[in-house]
């Protein structure tokens, strides 16, 4: 096995500190060694985006990142959205609009959607469908993933 | 997978270059193209790995005395929102993969990976760029310019040394005059990998076109130029016919092959077809 670092990064609001193999990456951080199932594993190659996660205020695939590369940076995975039990209003925005079936690709959905109506609030249809170009979803065919995103949009502007 | 022995994550620039000099280094930037090529086992890795995200001053775009200098860890993302960035290079950024590649793809990593495809490079070689190649010689850093246009000698074959870091890309910022447009194939803007991309950049005064530069992305073994129809181009008004012979020209120029993405036939035409889109845009400035 490949040689280990030391890694010091703060994980959805609290500190972790940990020795990962050098060639790990983040998602095999997140969900097999930290437990944090949410985010999920799919392509593994950067095509789909159920991997994303925000890693210093910017979206990334956490499938393509070294985790040796997260040391002294700041994550948020979905699991770090909502408050506690308490769905963020993106989530909840997901539900009241049926945006959800499945839900596998939703994790990094919703975290991408999050990240883009916190670069642009006036975000519209249009941005936001380049914007999720990076997330594929099998099931919903995105009509109502736009809306939900789009309520929120609204809400904020 | 060969085995990392060793990690290191520099912040100094010197500290990076010296790294290089002992051998044996995979360097890692945004990972993009790094992590699926390790996976699908087309590399291994260096015994040492050596994370270059951690280099302050390699970041960023700045022009100073009529050039403009983009560190290498600038990630496409940042290039893509920079009012310092040429429109022909954001326009390229535009239409790079999805957000979350391009917050993490850097421009090094897209050039040194010198794919034919690399969509960054298409621009750069439109604004006729230079790479920043340093290196550790006798106890100081030592760089050397080099011309993106002869940098790349094949699939992601180029004439940087191991020892060697790619720190900037340079070029003269382009005049008041200076009209330029970028153009890929794709059935949608982005997550393609170009089957043929073309740029094409110059001055556009009083009606006739000057210091014309045309560069092709996919239609060869390096993203090249396109010597004939910059020289059909050069001190010419749009005219339809002018634009015409142009876009035959450039079918001449380049030599585009079969393979599972397109036929060389599909690409030729493309060719030919961006080829007068991108010149009737010009001429509609
Ligand atoms: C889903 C997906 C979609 C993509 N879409 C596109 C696209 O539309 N257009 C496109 O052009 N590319 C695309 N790519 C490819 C890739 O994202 C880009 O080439 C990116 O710019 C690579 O940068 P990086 O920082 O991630 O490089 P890395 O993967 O970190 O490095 C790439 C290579 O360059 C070397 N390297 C990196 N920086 C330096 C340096 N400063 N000096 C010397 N060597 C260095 C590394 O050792 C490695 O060999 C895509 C990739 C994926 C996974
Ligand atoms: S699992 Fe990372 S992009 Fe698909
Ligand atoms: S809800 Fe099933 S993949 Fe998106």
């Amino acid at each position: 096995m490949s040689v280990k670092t030391e890694l010091n990064f703060t994980l959805n609001g609290r500190p972790v500190n940990i020795e990962v193999p050098v060639d790990m990456t983040v998602l095999n951080l997140l969900r097999d060694v930290l437990d944090l199932k949410g985010t999920k594993y799919a392509c593994g190659e950067g095509e789909c985006g159920a991997c994303t996660i925000e890693v210093d205020g910017t979206t990334i695939n956490s499938c393509l990142m070294y985790a040796a590369d997260l040391n002294g940076r700041t994550v948020m995975t979905i699991e770090g959205l909502g408050a506690g039990n308490k769905m963020h209003p993106m989530q909840q925005s997901f539900v009241d609009h049926g945006a959800v079936q499945c839900g596998f690709c939703m994790p990094g959905m919703i975290i991408q959607a999050n990240y883009l109506v916190k670069q642009n609030p006036d975000l519209t249809r249009e941005e936001m469908k380049r914007g999720l170009e990076g997330n594929i979803c099998r099931c919903t065919g995105y009509t109502k993933v736009l809306d939900a995103v789009a309520a929120i949009v609204g809400a904020e502007g | 997978m060969s085995e990392i022995e060793k990690y290191i994550a520099p912040d100094t620039v010197s500290d990076a270059v010296k790294a290089l000099s002992s051998g044996g280094v995979t360097i890692l930037a945004g990972g993009t193209d790094l992590t699926p090529q390790i996976d699908a086992g087309r590399r291994s890795h260096a015994p040492t790995l050596m994370n270059i995200r951690r280099v302050d001053d390699l970041s960023g775009i700045t022009q100073n005395k009529g050039e403009t200098r983009i560190g290498c860890l600038t990630t496409v993302s940042e290039i893509k929102q920079s009012d310092l960035a040429p429109a022909i290079l954001r326009q390229a950024a535009d239409h790079f993969a999805s957000e979350q590649i391009r917050n993490a793809a850097t421009l090094g990593g897209n050039i040194c990976n010198a794919s034919p495809a690399g969509d960054m490079i298409n621009p750069l070689l439109v604004l006729d760029a230079s790479v920043e190649l340093a290196s550790w010689k006798e106890g100081a850093m030592e760089v050397r310019r080099e011309p993106l246009r002869r940098f790349f000698t094949g699939p992601g074959k180029t004439i940087k040394h191991d020892n060697e870091l790619l720190i900037a890309v340079v070029f003269d910022t382009p005049g008041p005059d200076f009209v330029g447009y970028f153009r890929k194939s794709g059935p949608r803007p982005a997550l393609e990998i170009s089957t043929v991309s073309v740029g094409i950049g110059g001055d556009y005064k009083d009606g006739a076109f000057h210091n014309v530069r045309v560069a092709f992305g996919a239609v060869g073994p390096t993203p090249l130029r396109g010597k004939a129809t910059e020289a059909m181009l050069e001190g010419q008004a749009l005219t339809a016919e002018v634009i015409d012979k142009s876009a035959r020209a450039a079918q001449d120029d380049a030599t585009p092959i079969d393979d599972i993405r397109a036929t060389s036939w599909y690409r030729t035409h493309l060719i030919a077809v961006f080829t007068e889109e991108l010149l009737n845009n010009v001429r509609q400035n």
